[in-house]
């Protein structure tokens, strides 16, 4: 079996506890327009021209972004990084794009990789049906959940697609006690926004188990691939914000028990 | 740090460095009486060190606390010209060099050339030695096949142990007395050589009381004139330790630290050995008497971090002694390569970092200066405070401590034969070699230059830059079939250049047994003294001569290419490849950029590339190891450059992994600069694949941007990725933390720059002090780490 993956990243150190190896699965049913892999967006590889500089001059090459791979070959990358996990406490984490879009291969690898004691999370939007996530529930070690929006319109103006699906799949998996840590990316204007930050204090307070979220802040290093790889960018003009409104956020998410960690 | 610190410290950074010639006279003067024909050798080289601490002046800085120059001043260099003397040419040279210059007076000048040199002329090591060693090893050495240590500077690369620190000369000389009567007694055919080196030893232990004895002498003095009636009381107090050590054992913290000064300043004055003198496992031996001390109330935190801060100004104050030629190209930096060990094990196993060990750590955080070096020994046993604490320091960006670890040094010690208690007695010295300390002489040989290597196997035995035949002829390279017949072709000239090196450290080794015996470092290192024999001539417990293995990762990636490019892919012929190389790959831009850009290369964890790594190490390894040497000891391995890798590159033609000519290979077992593209696992993942056990040592450089220590966390997971590649027995691990950015403007405005100290490789330098190539090649691989 094979799936569609753009990039491996080994010593990650943000996408969950320890030393981590992230692999970011190709394709995601949401446009999120501060989006910050916007080549992960198409389920196919991508053709582009890649530009290297030597002694100032450039050299251009055609080549594609995105490459199909099979499970063992995946499985084998993965646990070479082993002994990383170990000593941190880390293991593999599954991104994206959206892991969730390609759920039987995503099975089949957390199955291997719980077969051999090593530790997953799935960073995911939360857009799939019930019973997907219930599935890779009885796998996954730990879900980085991302939580943007709860007004369903803006939700589905600025990701492209409605929030209510990922409410009630998130709500499952606190009812039945599943480790999560929710994400909250910190988009001026659209996630950040007075009435939004009060919603999101509302859902957290409903929650019953889940109590830890990571704010994302947004920053603008993506501007070049959007370039590169012809997406229209929304957000060029839009400034990260300050460290200090950062804090303010994090106090206020504080305020309703949640434990708050900025960066992830 | 409190003001008498921070005048004492500044005055040591501020002082000149200049070239002395007190010592040259003092040993000129002593070669040329009558007595100095007259006795045997040892003994005319104990008394030449007599001489000198007899004669030389005392300094004695204002508000010291540890007392001790070896020069008339600090940084006030002295010169070895019975091991290698400087022309006049030289001392301009000297001089006038924008780096790492001495200056030299016109007195100094005069001196040398109305004394000094119608005296030595022809009759140093050096001289001697140029004259024995054969053709073939000139014609090596001249290519830059390999380098060789003890052309300017004696055998060395000591440290001190155990017993050094818990005995006085007096118990020594005692000991010599006993071993004198056994040989008297015997029926050793070398007894008599054996008891004029033992009476050396005693003459040698008698000179450095004497020497200690001068510092009380002035010291009472300095008390009788000081006003100040508590320094008045300090000066009386450190005259009483003057008198007290080294001729007795240590009983206080203060004493000890002064102890081992004046053995300090005794081995760099004897001779000039490469890496100076290392006081080693420092936290160890201080430990019993600061704990006793606090508890009594005669020391205090405050007290124990003064008293240390003051004895690191002392290493700070004696440079290197001056290096000339390719000497200075493979290691040209102020820094004498004192390592303090802290942590790892002690001797029954167990845990061995305590408070001592942290009062250390954040002594070397505050003091912020080039020497000594400093570096942590991380066991399995070690608490993760202590990795965390030593990543805090690292974090600020000077390079020190660097992380070695302990299992593995302990591990590598006992495969070379040695006892498991002198082997966690052990740590690691200079750059990274690994040595048991206070028992065994390891005495590092050179660089060995595995790319050009490869050069001249590429072209049949001829060096290329210079036309010479200096290899043997393997055959044509555009007439081999696979990678096998190039492997075979270069594993013969790497065995044809090895056994042409060790001849000549044999020679080189044998020349120093007889001419140049040590005899006051024979009393420090254990088994000198029961033996009767002398430190460099076998008297060790332990006898090691490494060669160092230079550029891993360039003829990895360079073999990988020949592999990828020419018999794999059929991208090339090895006649297109060859010539573009000699053509500097002008014209071959593209050929160029594939070769850069779309090859498998070594540190990525691809085991394509990656095995060239290890068949090259083994190799090198099976070419040199366990090899017996003029003493009898064995030849070994590691894998270290310090700057040599600049030099290597600097007499090589472009290479087939893109390199142009002349320019740096990759140091230590590090990814050549840039090579590395999936971040740090990946890097370990393959420095790990060679058998690091099996080595005196390896060093791996890896670069971090400043952001990546910006939390707690963050250095948490450093930490885990440390003990990671130590659970896959990697040796040592340094990180280099400073953004490319800083020092491209430290290039430009060197003047706001002047306390900007960097990883170089093996140790620390002020980025001011090295090299354009160096300053460039630094640049480049702090740029790749922050993409």
């Amino acid at each position: 079996m094979e799936g569609t993956i753009f990039d491996i990243k080994h010593f990650a150190v943000h996408d969950g506890p320890g030393i981590r190896q992230t692999i970011f699965f190709k394709g995601c049913p949401l446009r999120c327009w501060w989006c910050h892999n916007p080549e992960s967006q198409n389920p196919k590889p991508e053709k582009y021209i890649r530009t290297n500089k030597l002694d100032g001059k450039e050299f251009k090459k055609e080549t594609e972004i995105g490459y199909r791979v099979t499970i063992e070959e995946l499985f084998q990358t993965i646990q070479g990084d082993k002994i990383f996990f170990e000593e941190s406490g880390g293991g593999v984490t599954f991104s994206g794009g959206e892991p969730l879009l390609q759920a039987d291969f995503l099975y089949k690898i957390l199955g291997l990789c719980k077969n051999d004691g090593i530790h997953s999370c799935v960073d995911t939007t939360g857009f799939a049906s019930l019973r997907t996530i219930q599935r890779i529930a009885e796998l996954t070690d730990c879900f980085l959940y991302d939580i943007k929006i709860t007004d369903n319109n803006l939700h589905e103006k600025f990701t492209g697609v409605p929030v209510h699906g990922i409410i009630e799949n998130l709500k499952w998996l606190d009812q039945n006690n599943k480790n999560v840590i929710l994400r909250f990316p910190v988009i001026p204007g659209i996630t950040y926004t007075k009435k939004n930050i009060t919603k999101i204090k509302l859902l957290l307070q409903s929650l019953k188990n889940i109590n830890q979220i990571d704010l994302l802040p947004y920053h603008n290093i993506s501007n070049g691939k959007y370039n590169r790889f012809k997406i229209e960018n929304k957000m060029k003009d839009t400034k990260p914000l300050s460290d200090e409104e950062m804090l303010k956020i994090k106090t206020e998410f504080e305020s309703v028990g949640f434990k708050v960690g900025i960066g992830g | 740090m409190n003001s008498r610190i921070k005048k004492l410290r500044n005055e040591s950074l501020t002082a000149v460095n200049r070239l002395s010639a007190e010592r040259a006279m003092l040993v000129t003067e002593f070669y040329k009486s009558d007595i100095a024909n007259q006795v045997s050798i040892p003994v005319k080289r104990a008394l030449t060190f007599k001489n000198i601490l007899e004669n030389k002046k005392i300094c004695i800085n204002e508000n010291e606390l540890i007392v001790g120059e070896r020069g008339p001043a600090p940084k006030a260099t002295p010169t070895y010209p019975e091991v290698s003397l400087h022309s006049l040419h030289d001392l301009e040279v000297l001089n006038n060099r924008p780096k790492v210059w001495f200056r030299v007076d016109d007195e100094t000048k005069k001196t040398y050339k109305e004394e000094i040199i119608p005296f030595w002329k022809a009759n140093s090591q050096r001289d001697k030695m140029f004259v024995l060693l054969p053709d073939d090893w000139k014609a090596a050495y001249e290519a830059g096949i390999f380098t060789e240590f003890q052309e300017q500077r004696a055998p060395g690369h000591t440290v001190a142990g155990k017993k050094i620190f818990q005995n006085g000369m007096l118990n020594l000389k005692k000991e010599i007395q006993e071993s004198i009567e056994k040989y008297q007694n015997s029926d050793d055919p070398k007894a008599q050589d054996k008891i004029e080196e033992l009476k050396a030893m005693n003459i040698a232990a008698d000179a450095i009381i004497l020497f200690a004895h001068r510092h009380a002498e002035e010291l009472d003095k300095l008390a009788t004139i000081e006003n100040d009636s508590n320094r008045k009381a300090e000066l009386l107090e450190m005259a009483r330790i003057c008198r007290k050590v080294p001729a007795n054992a240590p009983e206080t913290f203060h004493e000890m630290l002064q102890h081992y000064w004046f053995i300090h300043l005794g081995v760099i004055t004897e001779v000039n050995p490469w890496d100076s003198f290392n006081p080693g496992r420092l936290d160890q031996h201080l430990y019993p008497l600061y704990k006793k001390e606090v508890e009594n109330g005669t020391l205090t935190k405050e007290s124990t971090t003064e008293l240390l801060q003051a004895f690191w100004i002392k290493f700070n104050n004696h440079p290197a002694p001056p290096k000339m030629g390719v000497t200075a190209l493979e290691s040209n930096t102020y820094t004498d390569f004192s390592l303090i060990n802290l942590g790892g094990v002690k001797e029954d196993g167990t845990d061995a970092v305590n408070e001592l060990t942290y009062i250390i750590l954040d002594v070397i955080e505050e003091m912020r200066i080039l020497q000594p070096s400093s570096m942590v020994q991380l066991s399995k046993k070690n608490p993760d405070d202590f990795i965390q604490r030593a990543i805090k320091i690292t974090k600020t960006g000077f390079g020190q401590p660097s992380i070695f670890n302990t299992d593995a040094i302990v591990k590598e010690l006992i495969n070379q034969g040695k006892d498991i208690v002198d082997a966690r007695n052990g740590g690691a010295s200079g750059c990274v070699e690994t040595g048991a300390f206070g028992t065994e002489s390891y005495i590092l040989t050179g660089y060995f230059n595995l790319n050009k290597i490869l050069e001249v196997t590429l072209h049949n035995g001829i060096d290329p830059k210079s036309g010479k035949q200096i290899g043997i002829k393997t055959g044509d390279p555009r007439e081999f079939k696979s990678m096998e017949d190039l492997r075979q072709a270069y594993n013969k000239q790497l065995n044809y250049f090895a056994d042409i090196k060790l001849n000549g450290n044999n020679i080189i080794e044998k020349l120093y047994a007889e001419e140049l015996p040590v005899p006051f470092l024979s009393l420090i290192i254990e088994d000198c003294i029961s033996n009767g024999v002398d430190y460099n001539a076998g008297g060790a417990r332990y006898n090691t001569s490494y060669v160092q293995g230079v550029g891993l990762g360039s003829v990895t990636d360079n073999l990988t290419s020949i592999q990828y490019n020419v018999f794999e892919k059929e991208n090339i012929t090895m006649d297109e490849l060859l010539k573009a190389m000699e053509a500097n790959f002008e014209g071959y831009d593209q050929l160029r950029h594939d070769l850069i850009y779309e090859t498998p290369k070594y540190g990525n964890d691809d085991d394509y590339a990656d095995q060239y790594a290890v068949k090259v190490f083994e190799m090198f390894y099976d070419a040199i190891n366990d090899k017996p040497t003029y003493r009898v000891g064995k030849f070994r391995i590691n894998m270290l450059p310090t700057t040599s890798h600049v030099y290597f590159g600097s007499v090589m033609k472009a290479t087939p992994d893109g390199r142009k000519a002349f320019e740096p290979l990759s140091e230590g077992i590090s990814p050549f600069q840039g090579a590395d593209k999936k971040g740090p696992t990946a890097v370990l993942k393959s420095a790990a694949k060679i058998d690091h056990l099996k080595t005196g040592g390896t060093l791996l450089n890896q670069k971090f941007s400043p952001t990546f220590f910006k939390d707690e966390k963050s250095i948490e997971k450093l930490g885990h990725l440390v003990r990671s590649y130590f659970r896959m027995d990697g040796h040592h691990i340094q990180f280099n933390v400073v953004s490319a950015r800083t020092l491209r403007d430290a290039q430009k405005h060197p003047e706001k720059y002047t306390d900007l100290i960097v990883r170089v490789a093996g140790y620390s330098d002020y980025f001011n002090d090295l090299g354009e190539d160096l300053q460039n090649e630094i640049i480049r691989r702090t740029e790749h780490e922050e993409i």
